[in-house]
């Protein structure tokens, strides 16, 4: 073991690039993703493995939408809001839009203070990731409650085909609970950061072992999946 | 167990450094501004009620930008090594794959649907 520590330092030498670059590392020993600790890389292909569960559910509401006789109904239309007098088409999912993504720049704000290691900036930014977080969940369930008002269901709606309903809240329903997660895990590390752990090295609670100011980043890997997601949804279910 | 221990520590002595990713502020600001425009833009092209293939290419054009600017900029995917990004990014292109497959499902179901439910109820 100690001989692998020692040879740490080799990793600084230049490594192949491009093609070359990327059969050097796969054929390496140890570890395929040079510079990428364990905690980043899984997150990676956890993100990967969350982006099938996605496309599984676009591709079944491509396929419904794609092979039903009745008119699908006119996403512009349902989820229209009446502002002073008149109806604003889906001003409610472009507000919605715009928050995520205001999300997702503080949260890259975040992870930019956490590498300069300025605790309070950290953590005041990843608060306010949250509160937009928070904001989105708080308009979905506003959209959720409106379209059910208006008589929406998984199995039939007054306007069109009847797997709108099911889409639509398959969907928007496991994006939202992906948001959910996300505030919950960013109000965690927050107070890790707040708290100072990634400075004064404190161990984890359930791990036992010293954080690192990284996990902020890999946070934020998640949350900027999370608004991933959404540009797909808004492009494919809101805008088609 | 141990081993599993030791490359931990491996993977701490390494340090922020070398795995962080440090770039100016002032980028994420414009990707940030570009971001903004996009969303923008694909909400005009609801808004104006664009119709036909200019309004689904103008969808995806403005998606896949998006996409595109939130992954290789917020997600620092530009500056991973090729090793990480091939395994990340090749894998969900075969997802089209699969989207090609079920057009061809879908179609063949419209068109029992049709000659069933519709031709066939006249």
């Amino acid at each position: 073991m100690e001989g692998i520590t020692q040879a740490r330092p080799m990793e600084a030498i230049s490594r192949s690039q491009g093609w070359r670059g990327v059969v050097a590392d796969w054929s390496s020993d140890q570890r395929a993703f040079k510079n990428v600790s364990w905690g980043k890389a899984m997150m990676w292909i956890f993100l990967l493995s969350d982006t099938f569960v996605f496309g599984c559910f676009l591709l079944s509401y491509m396929t419904v939408r794609m092979s039903t006789i009745v008119p699908w109904p006119n996403p512009s239309e349902v989820f229209a809001l009446h502002i002073g007098g008149q109806d604003v088409p889906l001003i409610l999912i472009a507000i919605m839009t715009f928050i995520l993504i205001s999300s997702s720049g503080t949260m890259a704000m975040a992870v930019n203070f956490a590498y300069r290691r300025d605790r309070v900036r950290t953590a005041a930014m990843m608060l306010a990731t949250a509160a937009f977080g928070a904001a989105f969940v708080g308009m979905q369930a506003f959209e959720w409650t409106k379209l059910i008002q208006e008589g929406v269901r998984p199995w039939e709606n007054p306007w069109g085909a009847p797997q709108f309903g099911s889409s639509f809240f398959m969907i928007t329903g496991f994006h939202g609970t992906h948001v959910t997660i996300g505030v919950i895990f960013l109000l965690i590390i927050a107070r890790k950061v707040w708290r100072g752990d990634f400075d004064t090295e404190r161990r984890g609670f359930f791990t036992s072992r010293k954080g690192r100011y990284e996990i902020v980043e890999i946070t934020g890997l998640y949350w900027h999946f999370v608004d991933l997601v959404w540009v797909f949804i808004f492009a494919l279910f809101y805008l088609w | 167990m141990a081993q599993a221990a030791a490359s931990a520590d491996i993977g701490h002595a390494a340090g922020a450094p070398a795995e962080g990713q440090q770039h100016p502020i002032r980028l994420y600001l414009v990707v940030w501004g570009w971001l903004f425009v996009l969303s923008t833009l694909s909400y005009l092209v609801d808004y104006f009620h664009l119709h036909g293939y200019l309004r689904w290419s103008l969808i995806l054009l403005f998606m896949m930008l998006k996409a595109g600017l939130i992954v290789a900029v917020f997600m620092h995917m530009a500056w991973e090594r090729l090793a990480l990004s091939y395994a990340i990014l090749l894998p969900p292109l075969l997802v089209l794959v699969f989207v090609a497959i079920m057009v061809f499902e879908s179609d063949y179901t419209l068109l029992t649907r049709m000659h069933s439910f519709v031709a066939g109820s006249g």
